[in-house]
């Protein structure tokens, strides 16, 4: 059996230390962004009420917990977080190395009825994104479905756009996004390459 | 990997990986859709010459969960029975463009032979005396769920060892995750060569089961298998529950946490009362449980992947 492939992101490299390139977001416009974008959830729900955030791994979910921290600074209100592991609806299975799932991580509330807002750190091509969506639909039936990405490179191959954005980022399809965050990687940022 | 002949095929780290990916798939069996789409357009043919109900079940079950199209065909009542060679009968299903068989045969070997006949992924579902190996990572992986890591764990496989083809891949699955192993049986049921064996493969043997089993964190009873026993390997049936069954008594020497495994069939009464069997330590449905789980993570990590395409 074969390692991880590489997605948008590189995986975990070890020492906390920058991978090089173009930083285009610092830790604290992180930050920023994120209590941005959570202030925006709440607006857009009229509230915390039915609210679900689910990251998808790897990076999505520190982002997911870090929104639900900031949803919680704002209202005062805990909004069930849990991850969406999305390994077995890939459509580029076949033409990859066996990757090894993901914890999945349901709140006890489940998803039905719920607003579910998936969270990503960088929205692509849409296809980890279809995947998330027909993995969402096994598990219930959301009220209806948000998605807020960290960064938006653009690209896309499906007919799929985010609802809340960290920051577009124009990128060519030959540069790399590379999204680091401190629970996963010991550094933080975004550097592009 | 492409084909699952025999755990030695298989590093301790792929082990694991099998493992860990069971974890995630027995969170299926939870849900109330329990589908999903990974396997869509694969065609697995489960091909059972021997009589079989958890392991076919299993497989057949961790096949249509994954999507995959899954068959069924045994020895009995296919052209088998008129007379075509195993190698006309397995060349005949793999032209119908089929992506995996899972085999189950009464000779040792024939999983391994077929992989060399034909293009498709080859699973061991039990050849002869020789291995079973998806019984072995079913079984590790409920005493994972129960002990916790296995490294330094205490496992005794008790009972037919002889005719045993679990024995060989509980063993090599065992060992490879670090646990410690002691066989039990009556000499008469001991493989051959097994003090060699043991010295090469760094495993303890004993006839004294209740010498060993206060020292356990784990006991795994195997099944008596009267169907291969030609010869007299003990007087009674009655005289090898009492010297070497899982009797009421002897559940009263183990350790408070030491649990029970059995890989089914069994024989109440004969290797394993009903008091053992149904006590709260057994994982005996755990491990019937796990087997779909592990199974749905055996063919994923076989047909999902690159190199496995047609």
């Amino acid at each position: 059996m074969s390692p991880a492939r590489e997605r948008e992101v590189a995986p975990p490299t070890g020492p906390a230390r920058p991978p090089g390139g173009r930083e285009v977001l610092t830790g604290d416009e992180i930050q920023r962004a994120l209590k941005r974008i959570a202030h925006e959830i709440l607006e857009g729900n009229k509230g915390p009420h039915d609210l679900v955030l689910l990251g998808i791994p790897t990076r999505g979910v520190p982002l997911a917990h870090r929104l639900a921290a900031a949803v919680a600074g704002v209202e005062g209100a805990e909004v069930p977080t849990g991850s969406l592991d999305i390994t077995m609806y890939r459509d580029d299975l076949r033409s990859q190395p066996t990757r090894a799932p993901e914890p999945m991580k349901v709140p006890a509330g489940g998803v039905d009825g719920k607003v579910v807002v998936l969270v990503d750190d960088v929205l692509y091509s849409g296809r980890t994104v279809r995947a998330a969506l027909d993995s969402l639909a096994d598990l219930g039936r959301p009220a209806s479905v948000r998605l807020a990405v960290l960064v938006d490179r653009g690209h896309r191959e499906l007919p799929i756009r985010a609802d809340y954005v960290g920051k577009n980022l124009p990128t060519s399809r030959t540069e790399r996004v590379m999204v680091r965050l401190h629970e996963a990687d010991g550094a933080e940022g975004v550097w592009i390459a | 990997m492409k084909h699952l002949l025999s755990i030695a095929d298989l590093s301790a780290e792929e082990i694991t990986q099998i493992l860990d990916t069971a974890v995630s798939m027995h969170e299926v069996q939870d849900r109330q859709v329990k589908k999903l789409p990974t396997l869509r357009g694969r065609t697995i043919i489960n091909f059972f010459f021997e009589d079989s109900t958890r392991t076919r079940a299993s497989f057949e079950i961790a096949g249509k969960w994954m999507s995959a199209d899954t068959i069924n065909l045994t020895g009995k009542g296919t052209s088998v029975s008129k007379g075509e060679s195993l190698r006309d009968t397995v060349l005949t299903i793999d032209a119908m463009g089929v992506d995996m068989m899972i085999i189950r045969h009464p000779a040792s070997g024939a999983p391994a032979q077929i992989a060399d006949w034909t293009d498709c992924s080859i699973v061991n579902a039990g050849d002869g005396t020789h291995e079973h190996p998806s019984q072995a990572l079913l079984d590790a992986y409920t005493l994972r769920r129960a002990l916790g890591d296995l490294r330094g764990r205490h496992v005794a496989i008790v009972g037919d060892l002889t005719h045993s083809r679990v024995l060989r891949s509980n063993l090599l699955c065992l060992r490879a995750l670090g646990a410690q192993v002691t066989l039990v049986a009556p000499p008469t049921l001991m493989p051959s060569g097994v003090a060699a064996w043991s010295a090469a493969d760094g495993f303890e043997t004993s006839y004294d089961l209740d010498a060993v089993l206060p020292t356990v964190d784990a006991v795994m009873m195997l099944r008596v298998q009267r169907e291969r026993m030609s010869g007299g390997y003990f007087p009674t049936a009655r005289e090898y529950a009492v010297t070497y069954g899982l009797t009421a008594r002897r559940l009263g020497l183990l350790q408070d946490h030491a649990v029970i495994a059995h890989p089914g069939p069994m024989n109440r009464g004969l290797e394993i009362s009903a008091d053992a069997a149904d006590a709260a330590r057994s994982l005996v449905l755990d491990q019937v449980s796990a087997g779909v789980a592990v199974r749905m993570s055996i063919l994923y990590h076989l047909l999902a992947g690159e190199g496995d395409a047609q």
